[in-house]
């Protein structure tokens, strides 16, 4: 018998009968919390900058996007920044842009200054932001290689909770979650941000 | 209240005062304390080392004698031990199932369910909390695993202790750690059980209580010994004792094992 | 009583059991006052984080229901959750493998990379991997494996075992982690600091060209959702998702019991999971993927079922609970006997009280008095912090007590402790013998002395007055004192 039948034959052995137990979600399902706007984006910059992201408020306009970023290159003296092929005209100058188009190599990644991206979800409960390799978001390798990852997030992606966050997402998409730079609780279980992921996250929120 | 007295196997053999007490704190709060005397043992020990089949036939007596004892007109069992009624509680009727016999584990629950611990007795049950207790002195409280963890006494035995006229009460650091008994625990698995215990012990040192006190014997047993092991300064007393102690009888500091060997 | 063997030829193998019964290893590790002091603080530390961030959560209650209720309904239909979740990896560009044990896992893992050309992995932190002991196996084929965790990586420079299943090198402090990066570590800065900062900076330069030039990686899986073939990995450093997205090929190796039934389950362990574990609101990265994506991620995927004994775990109707685990460890930050012997005196890579239970059901017991996984049931107090501490509402101490019986029942009548329990209750069943046996016991107090015996006791009663009195009953039993003084004993 092949390992897969015998496998299954094991499991139909211990448990008998299939039998489809009931799952009760008694707890916050989507949906479930209403906050207003202005709350929400209070608690996620609050959440971000608890696990040390920087956080850069502006309007929701392609402007004051791009005058946010700018903002963030001036302060850095970085001068060009990764993009994905999608990233809105609006938001970078084409001077300051490095598009992934065709597709960078990762020796080029290595060296970039940075990234910039925008964002499918914000979870503000937990200061989650979620990529989805969408246009916008760009390949999973340009968020990750590159030391310096901003992204914009839009008030209209912003949701209360994971539920929230969970139900808007394609799972069939690879799918980052990110809370935070990149950290470490390994060293005596205290946390340290900056390992192997960006070790910068500046998150630009507009609205 | 009629109560029907589980006094537990090591309280009747080793530390017959903390029943004692037991009493005298029931009747003073106005119960009709009634003593079967036929028990003797929950099987806590047997279930918990994985002799079950023995465990079962200690149960069968246990239901049986406090049957009789709720047919006889009880309108609730008290024991002054957490773990001896979270075995009551939470494995009678389990053993009972894992032997294959339903009809016993059906009995006893219903004995379970009216089976407290002496502190949710008083508290919960009764409503009390000022039981009319002196004892003019400084005490630590150890929350037994069993009482916290399994049985959610919560605040009760604090009440209690508040309530008490005369009385220091201070925090016990890392109260919610286990002292390291754990029955057989503290026999197959000596060391480790000796490395928690010295950390209860340290714990209990560093409130400078007269007294540590606690729901159980059993434990109280365990960091009694360690304590006069190191002869610390602190002593043991039940809970039980400390709410039996009045103007007129107060309860001394003395440990009732260590009176005749020193 | 029914029966909770499962059988035979489906016990798990690999790095599942120690050379020696806990109590002895339990001795040496209790000696080691360092060992003593980083666990005592690593521990408190992350009890308390833990604590903060769960009490922030005002539905954790039902978050733990609803996660214990996704788990038993995975159980009662994993045939059915598994092949869904190989039909969905398949119809992505995944390839599906089942492995019935360790010896197996490996050779198809170890045939994988052979087919890729090369001769080295990078990998994620992986509990089933550990368990089947992969690396030795990659290592005896020629294959060198990189662990990219910092924690992995302190106990592969130190060629040391891991400790605990979340943090695998808790038992090593800054200062020992700084000793071992300085003598085993190519090329880090001689002047390093014990910094965690600094440590953290090191291991990214030691691991980034590795990183960007793999060709394979090997990972584990926190979850795999069935009706999307998803699976998802939960890290913080970066190095998970360097592992998931940079090679050509990837091979994750999961326990049949990470299967989940619909995304939307997702939504409760992205709660439970981080919170439980490093104590954390969430954890700084979790990534999903869903088969291969072209032109993002590796071009190539494999997905690797295990077994390994989780079979015979699922036949026993309550050990079957203890594969609702989802490795967050918190059983170990909160038990009294994990933070004072830390993880090697439990001999498997599931150590703590998780381990305890969880290691024996994979494995099975002989019923012997010093084969190190009969010995795991009874390394616990008892004291149930894990069971409230478990983020699945797994009753690990409820566990415990069931496999001591199985244990009991299969070490059989004969031994000594089995005679004198059965003594005791031949005593306890009958109101005249305990009475007598409790009045008798008052001339016990003439063979003790300050607390000790005067004759010395035999192991294992000896273990008690190693640091404790004896106590001695005194005056009448309570049963003979009612007797005189309430007269009526009704």
């Amino acid at each position: 018998m092949n390992a897969r039948d015998e496998v299954l034959g094991r499991i139909r052995e211990a448990i008998g009968e299939s039998e489809e137990l009931p799952i009760e979600r008694t707890y916050h399902k989507a949906g479930a919390r209403q906050a207003e706007a202005a709350d929400l984006l209070e608690l996620l910059t609050a959440r971000l900058i608890d696990y040390k992201a920087t956080v850069l408020r502006c309007a929701d306009s392609d402007q004051a996007i791009a005058a946010a970023v700018t903002g963030v290159l001036s302060a850095g003296s970085v001068t060009r920044l990764v993009v994905p092929v999608g990233l809105p005209e609006a938001w970078l100058a084409a001077e300051h842009r490095q598009p992934d188009d065709p597709p960078l190599t990762l020796g080029i990644l290595d060296r970039a200054e940075g990234v910039l991206t925008g964002s499918a979800v914000a979870i503000a409960e937990t200061g989650t932001i979620v990529l989805d390799a969408s246009p916008s978001c760009g390949r999973r390798v340009i968020t990750l290689v590159p030391d310096l990852h901003i992204v914009v997030v839009r008030a209209g992606d912003v949701v209360p909770t994971v539920p929230d966050g969970v139900a808007r997402l394609d799972p069939s998409r690879p799918l980052t979650f990110i809370s935070g730079p990149s950290a470490t609780s390994d060293i005596e279980l205290n946390r340290v941000e900056g390992v192997h992921g960006p070790r910068q996250l500046v998150v630009i929120l507009a609205g | 209240m009629k109560v029907a007295l589980f006094v537990t196997c090591l309280a009747d053999v080793l530390y017959p005062r903390v029943a004692q007490s037991t009493v005298a704190v029931l009747e003073r709060v106005g119960c009709t304390v009634t003593f079967p005397a036929d028990q003797t043992c929950c099987g806590q020990m047997h279930t918990n080392t994985g002799y079950q089949r023995d465990a079962g036939a200690l149960i069968r007596h246990h239901v049986e004698v406090f049957e009789r004892a709720l047919d006889g007109g009880a309108d609730a069992i008290v024991a002054p031990s957490g773990s001896c009624v979270g075995s009551v509680r939470h494995q009678h009727a389990m053993v009972a199932r894992n032997l294959g016999d339903e009809a016993l584990a059906q009995r006893a629950d219903l004995v379970a369910q009216r089976t407290f611990e002496l502190s949710q007795l008083l508290v919960d049950e009764l409503n009390l909390t000022d039981v009319g207790a002196y004892f003019p002195h400084r005490v630590t409280y150890h929350p037994t695993c069993h009482s916290l963890r399994l049985l959610r006494v919560g605040d009760a035995p604090y009440a209690l202790l508040r309530a008490v006229a005369g009385i220091e009460l201070v925090e016990l650091p890392s109260a919610d750690q286990c002292c390291g008994f754990g029955g057989t625990f503290s026999v197959k698995n000596a060391d480790t059980s000796s490395a928690m215990l010295a950390d209860k012990i340290t714990a209990v040192s560093d409130t400078r209580a007269e007294v540590v006190t606690a729901g159980d014997a059993s434990c109280l047993m365990h960091i009694g010994g360690g304590l006069s092991r190191i002869r610390a300064g602190a002593r043991t007393l039940h809970l039980a004792q400390i709410l039996a102690s009045t103007r007129a009888h107060p309860t001394e500091l003395i440990d009732e094992p260590e009176r005749a060997t020193r | 009583m029914s029966t909770f063997i499962g059988m035979p030829a489906a016990r798990g193998t690999g790095d599942l059991q120690g050379d020696r019964p806990f109590p002895q290893a339990a001795h040496d590790a209790l000696a080691d006052q360092q060992l003593r002091r980083n666990l005592g603080y690593a521990t408190a530390t992350i009890r308390t984080k833990r604590a903060q961030v769960v009490a922030e959560v005002e539905d954790w209650e039902q978050l733990r229901e609803a996660g214990r209720q996704i788990k038993a309904h995975v159980m009662a239909r994993l045939p059915e959750l598994l092949e869904q979740l190989e039909e969905q990896v398949t119809a992505r560009g995944g390839t599906v493998h089942w492995a019935r044990d360790s010896t197996e896992a490996n050779r198809i893992v170890a045939d994988l990379v052979k087919a890729t050309g090369s001769d080295e992995v990078i990998k994620v932190k992986s509990m089933a991997t550990q368990e089947i002991g992969l690396n030795e196996y990659l290592a005896a084929q020629g294959i060198a494996a990189f662990e990219t965790d910092l924690a992995e990586l302190i106990v592969q420079l130190g060629h040391d075992k891991p400790s605990h299943i979340l943090v695998p090198a808790i038992h090593k402090n800054r200062t020992e982690i700084r000793d071992i990066f300085l003598a085993e570590m190519a090329g880090v800065r001689p002047d390093l600091t014990d910094e965690p900062a600094e440590l953290a900076e090191a291991a990214r330069m030691h691991l980034r060209a590795k990183f960007l030039t793999a060709k394979v990686a090997i990972s584990g899986a926190n979850f795999a959702i069935a009706d999307t073939g998803t699976l998802g990995v939960v890290e913080s450093e970066g190095n998970g998702r360097m592992c998931l997205t940079l090679p050509d090929t990837l091979i994750t190796v999961m326990g049949i019991e990470k299967v989940l039934p619909t995304w939307r389950d997702l939504e409760v362990f992205l709660q439970l999971l981080p919170r439980s574990s490093t104590g954390e609101r969430m954890n700084p990265y979790t990534s999903t993927w869903s088969g291969v994506t072209p032109g993002d991620g590796p071009s190539t995927f494999h997905l690797v079922l295990l077994d390994n004994g989780r079979t015979s775990a699922l036949a026993d109707e309550v050990g079957r609970a203890a594969l609702h685990c989802i490795r967050c460890s918190a059983c170990l930050n909160v038990c009294p006997v994990y933070e004072r012997t830390g993880g090697h005196a439990y001999g498997s890579v599931y150590p703590g009280p998780i381990g305890a239970v969880l290691s024996p059901l994979l494995t099975g017991m002989t019923g012997g008095h010093d084969a190190p996984n009969d010995s795991l049931p009874y390394a616990s107090s008892l004291c149930g912090a894990c069971f409230d501490a478990c983020p699945v509402k797994i009753d690990i101490p409820a566990m415990l007590v069931r496999l001591r019986t199985e244990h009991v029942d299969l070490a059989g009548p004969k031994t000594a402790e089995a005679r004198s329990m059965k003594a005791m209750r031949w005593m306890m069943s009958s109101p005249r013998r305990f009475a007598l046996a409790g009045r008798l016991s008052r001339l016990g107090r003439f063979a003790v002395r300050r607390g000790k015996p005067i004759v010395p006791l035999p192991p294992p009663l000896n273990g008690w007055t190693q640091s404790r009195d004896v106590p001695v009953p005194q005056g009448q039993t309570f049963r003979d004192w009612w007797l005189d003084n309430h007269g009526d004993a009704r």
